[in-house]
């Protein structure tokens, strides 16, 4: 078991991913000479030379649109979006074109490329630079939407995004990527989709994805030491979603609460609050309840603590979700 | 090649005199036969549509010579993007044109699998999407070392095919600027029909369009597209440098949109009818078949190829006829590769409240 910081083992997972298949290939702004602002694809031109990991001109849709041309050609592109809130220049790309092709061409060919993005706040970092864009890609068919909360996940999910024969948007939750966890190189121990029982409890059901998981951690704690058992589902998968697991939770605990950075107006959340309600309506004691960002655009960053969700606000709803 | 058929030589045809002097009479005949056939396939489609057989349909008439001149000038290892009005280059690349109207009809988003019909890609009906997919394949061609070996016949390249409304969507520009970028082996064919749908292309540019393109590095050129040699020879040199090692290039083809943009659209109520009268004049097929006439092909050729045109389009017309809806399984079909929970349990949902109704009766 390696101890590595989330953009390593991303790295780690790019590498291995392109020492498997040689047409797996990168491509994004400052991603090769640089290494990505991030550094996440460090050292990967030194290893795998300049028609494998290209910089792009400066042009998001450029980038996404291409690489669909080369997915045509039998590639399988990793395009990198250097910020959440620059991807809307390859919005049309992505959700027009990357996710009917498969569809469009019925199922001649697939268009296995994956858009890598980090997304979210706790960075402190100016306007376009935190939002959480997931809604739209999971609103959207023909993509699936994952993201990993830990070292761990990071380094397997990127390979099965990569696997996979469909496009793939890999959400990565920036805040996270300078943090150590264990990572278990030989195996991955779960398939893209399922999500993954972070801490067993018997009392509520807390939900959440990416960064939301450290957070939903500190929150357990605390209600721990107020004697209330808290479970923690971690999503992994944002599209499909795995319900089979939470509707298991939820047998148990009964009772849910759903957290999330996203603004909560048509999110991810209100989807698995909706779907709960269908599934375990005679179950729960209690309404799912969401914690999310405000319905703002992302204020500026003098004001994200109050802005996201953090342990006391997932306390607050625990509270109310045990009062029913 | 003017109107009137005769071929004019000055100096700025001299470099494309070349690269037409493998081409004989028998090639004229062929592309005379293609225009001659593929515009009366349009006029069926057109009727078919307006007989409740199709949603939309989408007319070439005028562009048939820039069309059939740059696609014979591709070579049998290229691949083509078309836009959605590229019914000659289909034809010629061997598409089975009920295809075509297979998608406008409304039983499929796509309609073909590109590697079964010599590389012809699917119709983009979102304007400039397809040159980024272009750009991207040539990028591959690239790193595939496909091309820039010296051989003409087995070097790949591209051509890409988009209209002068297109040059307005960023796509197209950042189309120029990775091809540029990356020196893709790469043609952009631009279709300047002169109306995107009811705005004329000087609304668009105050530029030649094929002056902008330079901007962007390219070598580029603008040419009467109604001169199917004309076309035929600047696709060829520009293919033929695209696929050596040159990089990409640009040709704009002035031509004229005489039909609608599609079936849901009126030109009278944006166009001059002194303007549509001088295009009229200025027909592509009327210009070829002064040319074989100066050839002194005879008129039993032009009566076979009516004919041939007739029977194409009474085909066309008895297979749209026959074409039978989707089962409704369809809708969860192809949208991924991979087994997805939400297709397999909407699908099994669709299908017992389906099989309720039947129960129930």
């Amino acid at each position: 078991m390696n101890e590595l910081p989330m953009a390593k083992a991303i790295n780690e997972g790019l590498k291995s991913a392109m020492t498997a298949d040689d047409k797996v290939m990168m491509m994004g702004q400052d991603i090769a000479q640089l290494g990505g602002v991030f550094r996440v694809t460090e050292g990967l031109r030194e290893l795998f030379g300049p028609n494998r990991v290209v910089d792009t001109p400066l042009a998001e849709s450029g980038i996404v649109g291409t690489a669909i041309g080369l997915a045509m050609r039998g590639y399988r592109p990793v395009c990198e979006i250097q910020f959440d809130g620059f991807l809307y220049p390859a919005f049309d790309q992505i959700v027009t074109q990357l996710a009917k092709q498969t569809a469009r061409h019925e199922g001649t060919q697939g268009f296995p490329v994956v858009i890598r993005i980090p997304y979210g706040g706790h960075i402190g970092a100016v306007e376009h630079h935190q939002e959480s864009p997931e809604a739209y890609f999971a609103h959207t068919a023909g993509l699936r939407v994952v993201s990993p909360a830990t070292p761990h996940d990071a380094y397997w999910l990127i390979q099965d995004a990569i696997a996979s024969s469909d496009p793939v948007i890999y959400l990565e939750p920036k805040s996270r990527y300078w943090h150590k966890g264990p990572v278990d190189l030989e195996a991955s121990g779960a398939p893209m989709h399922k999500a993954r029982i972070a801490r067993e409890g018997t009392d509520v059901t807390l939900v959440g994805h990416g960064a939301m998981v450290t957070v939903l951690h500190q929150a357990a704690e605390i209600a721990a030491a107020e004697g209330v058992s808290a479970e923690i589902i971690d999503l992994r998968s944002l599209s499909p979603l795995d319900y089979d697991t939470i509707v298991a939770s939820v047998n148990k605990t009964k009772r849910l609460v759903v957290a999330q950075e996203a603004p909560e107006n048509a999110s991810v959340g209100s989807e698995i609050a909706a779907t709960l309600t269908e599934r375990a309506f005679y179950v729960m004691e209690a309404p799912v309840l969401r914690v999310s960002g405000f319905n703002t655009p992302f204020p500026p960053a003098r004001l994200e603590n109050q802005y996201l969700p953090d342990a006391d606000r997932v306390l607050e709803a625990v509270d109310r979700s045990l009062a029913y | 090649m003017g109107q009137d058929g005769a071929l004019v030589q000055d100096n700025r045809v001299e470099k494309y005199t070349q690269a037409i002097s493998h081409l004989d009479e028998g090639d004229f005949r062929e592309f005379f036969r293609i225009m001659s056939v593929v515009r009366r396939f349009d006029v069926e489609a057109g009727n078919l549509q307006r007989q409740g057989q199709m949603a939309l349909w989408v007319p070439s008439i005028g562009q048939e010579a820039a069309q059939v001149g740059s696609a014979f000038a591709s070579r049998a290892q290229d691949h083509i993007f078309p836009a959605y009005r590229e019914h000659c280059v289909a034809y010629i690349r061997g598409l089975d044109l009920i295809d075509i109207i297979r998608m406008l009809r409304g039983v499929t988003n796509g309609g073909w699998d590109p590697r079964k019909t010599n590389n012809f890609h699917l119709y983009t009906l979102v304007i400039a999407s397809q040159t980024l997919h272009a750009t991207g394949l040539a990028m591959g061609i690239g790193y595939d070392g496909a091309c820039a070996s010296g051989d003409l016949d087995k070097d790949e390249a591209v051509l890409v095919y988009f209209g002068d409304g297109a040059t307005s969507q960023g796509d197209a520009s950042e189309a120029l600027i990775f091809a540029q970028s990356f020196q893709t082996p790469q043609v952009f064919f631009l279709q300047n029909n002169h109306w995107a749908i009811s705005v004329p292309v000087r609304v668009q540019s105050r530029t030649p369009l094929y002056e902008r393109a330079a901007g962007f590095g390219l070598p580029s050129v603008q040419i009467d597209g109604n001169d199917v040699l004309m076309s035929y020879a600047a696709t060829r040199v520009a293919m033929d440098a695209a696929r050596s090692g040159q990089g990409p290039h640009f040709i704009e083809a002035l031509t004229y949109r005489i039909g609608a943009h599609t079936t849901s659209d009126d030109p009278s109520k944006y166009r001059d009818e002194d303007e549509l009268k001088f295009w009229q004049a200025h027909d592509p097929i009327d210009r070829l078949k002064n040319h074989l006439e100066i050839l002194g092909v005879e008129e039993s050729f032009f009566d076979s190829v009516a004919i041939e045109a007739e029977d194409y389009a009474a085909d066309i017309r008895a297979k749209t006829l026959a074409i039978e809806d989707p089962p409704v399984e369809a809708i969860f079909r192809n949208v991924f590769m991979e087994d997805h929970p939400v297709m397999t349990r909407e699908a099994a949902w669709l299908k017992q409240y389906g099989e309720s109704f039947e129960e129930g009766a």
